[in-house]
């Protein structure tokens, strides 16, 4: 099949097409120029210098506006260091980064909000120990609770970065004057408002727990807001390590706890139906019927600031705002639930270590903080520059010293069963399974 | 939504360099494969003119020794395959025997994991509904469109209605078919096609995803809504492919349109229905877009395409996953086999 007529003349096309190719491509390069350098404002960033024109790239499961944010957080130490920071965000990120990883692609330093996965990593030899620098750095800023979670057979393997309040109830502050109800403090107060309203007519609570294939996860939250409230610090944390059994009595005595609130008829599900429309209604939207008074209460961390549509003000006298979820007894401490985020390396050229003392500095938090929402436990962060009222809440609660803090549990337990049978467990227990079926499930996916 | 071109610049970017490049590679072989065999003949031209120029006996074309030249055009292919296929097959199977971060041999454990786990045995029962389902009705449905538009007004207008899910992705209709089984609260505005019908029918909303073994048919009907034109096309081709003059015979025979259809029509399609109903049951056992996206798998509606990509890249279970993925290579393999041995017969007749 002769295809063109003249060989040669294709020939020079194809050559010329290869040709601007390699052109474009060269053009492309980044061409920043870190001019600033020797400002006076640069001045901060002297002990990150030496590495002008070299290249760091980072993977997360951050996009869009966040993504944006965090570009524009670390402009200033771009400009003065000359270190190109390339940040890639991408929606499967805990699936692909493995993929990445066995495939030789490695990002050099990743944000990974799951300790158990950071685990995997290390006991895999893909991970790089700190520097000495980012170690002094995190230990400076960040409390020994926060550093266990990425320390694995004693090195350090990166600092946390952002972090989130996950023991919260939102609740419409409008609402809650015109009806004449209070806050309660107390778990028990809890259910006497939830019976209080319930007996009004509105549902008191709603919920959702769908989320594309993450779907499970807001109910794994309750279950470890309520192992914190109704066990000890210490059992909760033999319960993330497989210390006690999954099916342990302590355990279901909490699934059972929070099925007070979930699993009953006359609570659930604001503006959505019954207790199984739990499983189908979309975490984002899970508490929006609170704006429309089709329910009270929705209990969801710090970040669901974020879901409420255009227009709604969250404050303390607002549209909406959270109270902490009350502790059964009180007088035990204040047990807080949250997460986190790691910046851990799987590269340790000095250029990188940079970055990652720099991420955990409280010069970055101060400047993340700024632009807004974004809560970090870095000691170091200035209440001030936390302009959302929410995230100033999860500050308090964060550096509070009473506050008995704990990371979300699941995120602890290996992705088998953290991301996997627990999410598909509690899918199973709202849709009708009973709290034994459900626990013995679990328990028997634990990885031997 | 607002899409703005500037921000996009860094893809529209590598889209073009993917173009380019496409062009210049194809191109390039194209060329290649125009230019090389061109020259031979053109050389060879040359030399018969220069041969009964001058009166010379014709020069004998040297043989050519088949062997290398098969071996040259085969090698690109053999080595992709070999890279591409052939090394990732034997790899999973070696892993499929070890441990989830794939470090120790383990036997046999992930396979009787995979016969003995609930949830698993689930899995593969779902995966044999779907095998089973799929194929027949979607041939079922596309051989009744096929035998019914017929020769019909419109036929082609009837045709393309159904076979235009076709150019929808697999994720892109379960999308759709989501909204459709969509639920909201009794007394609320419904979203869900399926839903209002049943609102404005006196009825009472469901989940429709939410109970086993419903939401699994309900999935399966996605797969049909999507395959039913592939079956339909392939069918109607071979139902116009039939020659005239039995159909003439039988119709002077006085069959019935229901004799006809038993004993003339089917008897005739019967290669391509065989063709259709085995190539559905392979794209049916590798599903895994519509599950993934409707439901995750959640709900007891997961299949072994979906199981065996949460075990090996969400849950760090490399050896389960790769389990999974032999056996699903062990239940595909039959059936290719039969597929090629089914061609080459038609070939040969």
């Amino acid at each position: 099949m002769a295809v063109f007529a003249r060989p040669r003349q294709a020939l020079a096309i194809a050559g010329v097409l290869g040709l601007a190719l390699s052109v474009t491509a060269c053009g492309t390069g980044n061409d920043k120029k870190s001019d600033k350098a020797g400002s006076a404002e640069c001045a901060a960033y002297d002990k990150y210098k030496g590495h002008d024109g070299k290249k760091v790239t980072i993977y997360s499961s951050i996009r869009d506006i966040e993504a944006d944010r965090l570009d524009q957080s670390w402009k200033a130490f771009e400009d003065c260091t000359g270190i190109n920071i390339d940040h890639e965000g991408s929606a499967e990120f805990e699936a692909q980064l493995g993929v990445r990883v066995d495939g030789g692609n490695a990002p050099d330093l990743a944000f990974i909000p799951q300790p158990g996965l950071l685990k995997r990593f290390v006991d895999a030899g893909k991970l790089k120990p700190v520097g000495a620098d980012t170690k002094a750095m995190a230990e400076q800023n960040y409390s020994a609770d926060w550093l266990k979670y990425s320390t694995v057979n004693g090195q350090l393997y990166g600092a946390p970065l952002s972090s989130n309040v996950k023991s919260f109830v939102w609740y419409s502050p409008k609402t809650f004057k015109e009806k004449g109800w209070t806050v309660p403090t107390t778990w028990d107060e809890l259910i006497a408002l939830s019976d209080k309203i319930a007996a009004s007519g509105t549902k008191p609570w709603c919920a959702g727990i769908e989320s594309g294939d993450a779907t499970g996860w807001p109910a794994t939250d309750w279950i470890e807001d309520l192992m914190l409230r109704t066990q000890t610090p210490e059992v909760y944390d033999q319960w993330t390590t497989h210390g006690i059994a999954f099916n342990d009595p302590k355990v279901a005595e909490a699934l059972d706890k929070a099925g007070q609130i979930l699993k009953n008829e006359k609570y659930v599900n604001g503006g959505f139906g019954g207790v199984k429309s739990i499983a189908t209604t979309a975490f984002g939207e899970a508490g929006l019927p609170i704006t429309t008074g089709k329910c009270a209460l929705h209990r969801q961390a710090s970040f669901y600031a974020n879901q409420w549509p255009k227009g709604t003000t969250v404050a303390e006298d607002g549209d909406v705002f959270a109270f902490y979820f009350p502790a059964v007894d009180p007088a035990k401490g204040k047990p807080v639930l949250g997460g986190g985020e790691f910046v851990a390396a799987f590269a340790d050229r000095p250029e990188i270590q940079a970055v990652q003392t720099y991420l955990a500095s409280g010069e970055y938090a101060n400047s993340r903080a700024k632009i807004g929402d974004w809560v970090s436990a870095n000691n170091k962060l200035d209440l001030a520059n936390v302009p959302n009222p929410v995230d100033k809440l999860s500050v308090q609660i964060l550096q509070d010293q009473k506050t008995v803090f704990r990371f979300d549990g699941s995120d602890l337990m290996p992705a088998a069963v953290g991301a996997g049978t627990f999410w598909k467990g509690m899918v199973d227990w709202i849709n009708g399974k009973d709290t034994a079926t459900v626990l013995q499930g679990i328990e028997s996916s634990w990885p031997k | 939504m607002e899409f703005d071109f500037a921000a996009e610049q860094p893809k529209l970017l590598m889209l073009m360099y993917g173009l380019i490049a496409f062009v210049a590679v194809v191109g390039g072989l194209l060329v290649l494969l125009d230019a090389v065999p061109a020259w031979f003949a053109r050389r060879r031209e040359a030399q018969l003119l220069a041969a009964s120029a001058s009166g010379a006996p014709v020069p004998r074309r040297p043989k050519p020794r088949e062997g290398m030249f098969a071996f040259f055009f085969l090698l690109p292919a053999v080595l992709l395959l070999l890279v591409g296929l052939v090394v990732p097959a034997v790899r999973t199977v070696l892993l499929s025997f070890m441990d989830g971060s794939s470090v120790d041999w383990v036997g046999f454990r992930n396979y009787t994991w995979m016969f003995s786990e609930d949830s698993i045995v689930r899995v593969l029962t779902n995966t044999l509904v779907w095998v089973l389902l799929v194929p027949l009705v979607a041939t079922a449905f596309g051989l009744l469109y096929a035998v019914m538009v017929d020769r019909a007004r419109f036929e082609s207008v009837a045709k393309s209605l159904i076979f235009m899910p076709m150019a929808i992705s697999f994720v892109g209709a379960a999308i759709i078919w989501k909204f459709v089984y969509a639920y909201r609260g009794d007394g609320e505005e419904q979203i869900g096609l399926l839903n209002q019908i049943v609102v404005s029918l006196g009825g009472e909303p469901r989940q429709w995803l939410l109970d086993p073994p419903l939401n699994t048919l309900l999935l399966i009907v996605i797969m049909v809504w999507i395959q039913a034109g592939f079956a339909m096309v392939v069918l109607s081709a071979a139902i116009k492919a039939i020659p005239a003059d039995i159909v003439e015979a039988a119709r002077l025979d006085g069959v019935s349109p229901w004799q006809m259809f038993w004993q003339i029509t089917l008897p005739s399609i019967r290669p391509a229905l065989v063709v259709v109903v085995v190539t559905l049951s392979i794209a049916t056992l590798k599903v895994f877009d519509i599950v993934r996206t409707a439901t995750n798998g959640n709900y007891d509606t997961s299949v072994i395409a979906n199981e065996m990509y949460n075990q090996a890249f969400r849950y760090g279970q490399n050896g389960q996953g790769s389990a999974l993925a032999v056996f699903l290579f062990v239940l595909v393999v039959p059936l290719v086999i039969y597929q090629i041995r089914n061609l080459r017969k038609q070939r040969e007749g």
